[in-house]
């Protein structure tokens, strides 16, 4: 008889966590919303379908001269699912034709800001019901491209006005899409003064300093501080360079193909969405912006229900609510411990 | 009853049958032909370097980096003027352009057309009181603006709310030629598209543009304008960058795929433009100018009462004599 083999099983197996989970996830699939801010003509349909690549939206610039002028922003998601290697996503790309387009533009911001947060409002209003759903359908926004102009060689007012509001509510990322008209020095330039403008203005853009855990985790988010705005180019067509198939444009002076880091930010743009920052994007979303608009909403009713409890106590009516009414309605909240709150 | 300004393309040719010489184009042997070209357009499309490529020097130099404390407030708009003294083909002009920034940056620019408006009828209205005096001074400089370039974003889909709202109230009082700034962002087919877009957008809203066929006596002229018709709205791509080729010193705008060269006719419309602007058309445009905007502009004026007969104007001996010289002019 052959001596017993050793049974002692230090190996403990808990390091399968990672491969049960992206069993569940891909089981499960997610959700990714983007919104897309900038005035017509800026590239925003053409970059985001070279960014998924493939063809998501239709620009909604205004081509026919029976088309009528906007005279407001308007919102129109799209949603369609995408497959990679057996992982799905549900993607919603918000396009806000309309913006910034009028000769006055004060207030074009507001519909997107209510967009974004009413997507926060639903979400709330899912979580505090007694029978909630098990996975809740997530529709708030993870991420906003916001389109600068090239040529401006630095924020314009509307910029400034709408990214205060926007990184209020949303993860935000500055690019600059149809780059192919600055020369490098040009590009140069304008980032420079972006970032002095954005940091004068205190206006934070993703990734914010506390997402910086681990020490890769900074190196990365640094570096990746240092190309915003992105300068891209985008493009659905395939052009044929000698012998050679590649995404790109062709201008008589020369052939741009996007992949080329020389040429734009465009890789380095798609790996920060998708490659590298994707889960952080809809991480963030939801510990920081819906947090933050949780915190305000529950406050918000917190306090609208002492004034009437007040009011009831001396009898009197219910007061008329002076501060902004609060987005969730307070029957959601009927059940709610006050002590959560 | 005020006449309502006449549609620019239609009665041109009734209009024309004979041109008044004008006695107020002075040219002098020393100074030049006086001509008067507008810039307008908003910031980033390319004004400050048009101006410098059609002048062949730094008539404005690179503004300084932006202030961050003030990039949340636009600049009001402002009329910068610049004198440049050229030679195009032994014809010397006396330039002046006035440039328009602040044009479309704020959040709210609807006030900006009734500011461009007011300063053209003002230098209508000086020529106005010049032509009235019965002592004319001989060295007067005329002011009226002959042409107004508009640079119109290149989007590559149509024209955008600003750009129908400057063409529209302007077209009756100045010579508007549209261009595409910054015309190296679109493709050759992306501005083929955007330059029929644009077109069909100016004939949907009837929009007052410059007619190079106002003049329709001379029929090889007429031809020649049809084809520069054709090339409206002209692209346009300008820089300050010059550099020594074989072909000598070149304006280039360098990028990492390839350079375009400004003057190359190939690759933008600029030349063209250029030879419109300073040699084949300054005539007619100027002409234009005088003859009938000035004119419909005067008549209008006139006859609503600006310069009324017998009416206000008291404050000095001056005014009195000049009503008196409009008044026996009218009887004739």
């Amino acid at each position: 008889m052959s001596a017993p083999a050793n049974d002692v099983q230090d190996y403990v197996g808990f390091d399968t966590i990672t491969q049960q989970m992206e069993r569940k996830f891909l089981k499960r699939g997610f959700n990714l919303n983007v919104i897309l801010v900038g005035e017509s003509g800026m590239g925003k349909s053409t970059l985001v379908n070279s960014i998924f690549a493939s063809h998501l939206i239709d620009t909604q610039g205004r081509r026919a001269a029976q088309e009528v002028i906007r005279k407001t922003t308007e919102i129109a998601p799209v949603t369609q699912m995408l497959e990679e290697n057996g992982v799905r996503v549900k993607l919603t790309i918000v396009d806000t034709p309309g913006f910034g387009d009028q000769c006055n533009n004060e207030g074009c911001w507001v519909p997107v800001i209510k967009y974004i947060k009413d997507q926060h409002a639903a979400y709330l209003e899912r979580e505090l019901k007694p029978n909630r759903e098990r996975i809740i359908v997530d529709t708030r926004v993870h991420a906003c491209l916001y389109f600068l102009n090239p040529g401006s060689r630095g924020l314009r007012p509307l910029d400034v006005e709408v990214l205060k509001r926007l990184t209020e509510v949303t993860n935000v990322i500055p690019v600059i899409a149809k780059s192919d008209s600055m020369t490098i020095e040009e590009r140069t330039a304008f980032k420079r003064h972006i970032k002095e403008e954005l940091a004068f203005h205190r206006i934070m853009l993703f990734p914010y300093a506390s997402d910086d855990d681990a020490d890769d985790d900074r190196v990365l988010n640094a570096s990746i501080r240092e190309l915003i705005p992105f300068a891209v180019v985008g493009s659905e067509e395939v052009i044929e360079v000698e012998g050679k198939l590649i995404r790109g444009r062709r201008h008589g002076w020369g052939v741009i193909n996007i992949f080329d880091e020389t040429h734009s930010d465009f890789v380095h743009l798609r790996n920060f969405m998708l490659r590298t920052h994707l889960s952080d994007l809809i991480e963030v979303t939801s510990q920081r912006h819906y947090e933050q608009f949780r915190t305000s909403q529950l406050r918000q009713i917190k306090e609208l229900r002492a004034q009437q409890a007040a009011a009831a106590a001396s009898g009197g009516a219910p007061p008329v609510p002076t501060q902004a009414q609060p987005q969730v309605p307070i029957s959601v909240m009927q059940h709610q411990p006050m002590a959560q709150v | 009853m005020a006449p309502s300004a006449p549609s620019i393309n239609s009665t041109m040719s009734s209009r024309m049958a004979t041109p008044r010489p004008s006695s107020y184009r002075y040219k002098s042997e020393k100074r030049g032909m006086t001509y008067n070209i507008m810039l307008v357009g908003q910031s980033g499309l390319g004004r400050r370097t048009f101006l410098n490529t059609l002048c062949e020097r730094e008539v404005i130099s690179p503004p300084d980096a932006p202030n961050p404390e003030t990039a949340n407030v636009a600049d009001p708009m402002r009329f910068d003027t610049y004198e440049v003294n050229l030679e195009e083909e032994g014809t010397r002009i006396s330039l002046t352009v006035i440039d328009t920034p602040g044009f479309g940056d704020g959040l709210n620019n609807t006030d900006c057309f009734k500011q461009l408006q007011d300063y053209i009828e003002a230098q209508f209205d000086e020529v106005l009181v010049e032509e009235s005096r019965i002592k004319r001074n001989r060295r007067y400089r005329d002011h009226r603006i002959h042409t107004l370039i508009y640079f119109i974003t290149p989007t590559g889909h149509s024209l955008r709310e600003l750009d129908i709202e400057l063409i529209r109230r302007l077209g009756e009082y100045v010579n508007i030629i549209p261009v595409i700034g910054r015309a190296d962002s679109l493709t050759v087919e992306e501005l083929a598209t955007f330059k029929q877009n644009v077109m069909r957008d100016i004939d949907y809203y009837k929009l007052p543009l410059y007619n190079f066929c106002w003049d329709e006596s001379d029929s090889e002229a007429l031809k020649e304008n049809r084809e520069i018709m054709d090339y409206t709205p002209f692209s346009v791509v300008t820089c300050d960058e010059v550099i020594d080729n074989e072909f000598g010193a070149v304006r280039v705008r360098r990028y990492p795929w390839g350079s375009i060269e400004v003057d190359d006719e190939g690759q933008c419309d600029f030349a063209l433009l250029r030879y419109i602007l300073l040699n084949s058309h300054i005539a007619d445009l100027i002409n234009f100018t005088e003859d009938v905007l000035y004119e419909n502009y005067r008549t209008k004026k006139l006859e609503v009462g600006g310069f009324a007969e017998g009416e206000g104007g008291d404050e000095e001996d001056d005014d009195e004599e000049d009503e008196q010289v409009l008044s026996t002019s009218k009887k004739d």
